[in-house]
């Protein structure tokens, strides 16, 4: 079993519509969507949710107004600037957008007056797909913990696959290069990159590509509409060349990407199109590279 | 000329055009008067030089707190595995392990420890840069590649310049940390969307996001198209303003892939950012 994350560091260059084909492309395999506090995924492959789970991410603190003596430890304690007093200052309340979860105020109240529990920070999916089985979540609104969601997003579907004995997991990762992203491609067997050529798309790719080779995980590239301007592709293409990573192929600006979007199907379940023709050969580019891969 | 407001340009979904619009907007304010910051908090791909080019003037490099552990002093007595939330910090019989890509800086295990072993240390995060675009005072942090934690290093970039003047800033793309502590001390909320299904699907937690952290907001449409009423739809349902619409049109996507301001390259689309500018001044004194 092979699990590819597909990731770009620039937000909007791609990543969901190749996803969603790769999936289609696969024949049955997972396919995993970590994004999970922007998932798009879904909307693409009319998932059949089979299961919904609660994700506690982790602990929140929140003062018992009734307990606090108005001390302000907690505020003393607390670096992430949590902790609200109020007009009087009798009494202090719990920012649960700034709240860390690190419990300091919770440990340090003389009057134990700080709860300090888990809560529910989003839902996460076991779906059907017509392609396979799906893993999705939603993080709560304004909620964090994106990473350990996306941790618990990819364990699902690696345990789907290995217990229906499924080829790929191919997983829809989330821009940047921080905390989700990381936790999306740590241990994966191949990322693949999806970029477009402007300068933000070179210059993102760059430092995904440093973030690939830091975590040791084999990249590959391709160049989404790539048409627009030829030649930031050529340069795309070079800097990928220095630095030692294959290019599998372009993509043309193609309208049926967004038709795709519109009908709700992967770009390579409509009929024609020339971005559906360039997806196919990427992933065959894919599959051979990664064989190579195997061999060495 | 707008003073003494931070505007937050914002999406759920990336690409969808923050970083064309908080640039430009940053040109349109300029020529009008005024000091104005151009503050880009998406510190894990910073992309607001690549058009502004501006002159870097001073640059600094932002640590966050760690533990250092006194093993002289400790008694293992796990106090500090006991506190830390984040399994940052180990005690194994006589053994203290740290992990300081794990450490969220809270500084619980210094405070418990109730002989004095841990002390903290700074850990190198990445650099914020400072400089001038013009008459646009710029900021940016770059996290270093591997670091997880973004917040910190935006919370570097948020505290730095003066106070007073506008400040625009371009926020990450998301509904999670980054966004969140990018936009939440902003005074107003630009959501920026494009008319496609991923685009609304996003717009719509972004919107759920900066109604949950009380922030006033309206929404630009983006590569907008006269016959697609998806935006327009989807936003008038929830009772959101339309602050502008930038229509579609290969030019701005040519002078974007070639790192220009569309403010400068394509002047009949300058009344576009200046418009935006007008409505923003009545909606701030609102």
């Amino acid at each position: 079993m092979k699990e590819i994350v597909v990731i770009s560091g620039k937000g909007g260059t791609g990543k969901t519509s190749l996803s969603a084909s790769l999936a289609a492309l696969a024949g049955r395999s997972v396919v995993a969507d970590c994004d999970v506090d922007a998932a798009d995924l879904h909307l693409v492959m009319n998932p059949r949710i089979k299961r919904t789970e609660n994700f506690f991410g982790g602990k929140k603190a929140s003062v018992n107004p009734e307990k606090c003596s108005g001390c302000g430890r907690c505020i003393e304690v607390c670096r992430f600037e949590a902790i609200i007093r109020d007009e009087e200052g009798h009494t202090y309340q719990v920012d649960p957008f700034s709240c860390e979860g690190c419990g300091v105020c919770s440990f340090f109240c003389p009057e134990k007056a700080v709860d300090f529990k888990l809560v529910v920070n989003g839902q996460w999916f076991i779906s059907e797909t017509p392609y396979g089985p799906m893993v999705h979540a939603r993080l709560g609104v304004a909620e964090d913990n994106s990473g350990k969601l996306v941790a618990l997003v990819r364990n699902q579907a690696k345990m789907i696959a290995q217990r229906e004995d499924l080829p790929f997991i191919i997983v829809d990762g989330p821009p940047g290069i921080g905390c989700p992203v990381i936790a999306s491609i740590t241990g994966a067997d191949a990322v693949l990159i999806v970029t477009e050529p402007s300068v933000s798309g070179e210059h993102d790719m760059e430092r995904v590509f440093h973030l690939a080779r830091y975590f040791k995980i084999p990249a590959y590239l391709c160049v989404n509409k790539f048409d627009i301007n030829p030649g930031v592709t050529g340069k795309i293409y070079e800097k990928a060349k220095a630095e030692g990573i294959a290019v599998l192929g372009g993509i043309h600006y193609d309208r049926s990407v967004i038709d795709a979007q519109i009908k709700k199907k992967p770009v390579v379940a409509l009929n024609g199109g020339t971005a559906s023709e360039d997806i196919r050969r990427v992933w065959i580019n894919l599959l051979d590279q990664i064989k190579e891969e195997g061999k060495e | 000329m707008l003073s003494d407001l931070t505007v937050a340009i914002a999406s759920g979904k990336g690409g969808t055009g923050k970083t064309t619009v908080s640039s430009n907007l940053a040109c349109a304010a300029s020529q009008a008067g005024g000091e104005v910051y151009y503050v880009d908090c998406d510190v894990e791909e910073p992309n607001g030089h690549l058009f502004l080019k501006p002159r870097i003037t001073g640059s600094r490099r932002i640590y966050v707190p760690v533990p250092a552990v006194d093993e002289e002093k400790c008694t293992y007595c796990g106090l500090c595995s006991e506190i830390c939330q984040y399994s940052a910090i180990v005690c194994l019989n006589k053994t203290i392990l740290t992990f300081e890509n794990m450490c969220h800086g809270c500084g619980g295990c210094s405070l418990v420890c109730p002989v004095g072993a841990i002390s903290e240390k700074g850990r190198d995060i990445g650099v914020l840069e400072e400089g001038r675009s013009g008459p646009i005072n710029f900021i940016h942090g770059r996290l270093t590649v591997g670091e997880a934690m973004s917040p910190p290093m935006i919370k570097a970039v948020l505290s730095t310049g003066k106070k007073g003047a506008f400040r625009i800033i371009d926020a990450p793309p998301g509904t999670s940390c980054p966004a969140i502590t990018s936009i939440k001390s902003a005074d107003y909320v630009i959501l920026v969307t494009e008319p496609t299904p991923f685009g609304i699907n996003d717009l719509g937690l972004a919107i759920d996001m900066v109604s949950e952290l009380g922030v006033p907001f309206s929404v630009v449409v983006n590569r907008s198209e006269t016959n697609n009423h998806l935006a327009r739809n989807y936003c008038s349902a929830r009772g959101v303003r339309i602050l502008a619409e930038i229509p579609d049109d290969r030019r701005v996507a040519e002078v974007y892939s070639r790192g220009e301001l569309v403010f400068d390259a394509i002047p009949d689309f300058r009344g576009y950012f200046t418009d935006i500018l007008i409505s923003l001044g009545k909606e701030a004194k609102r």
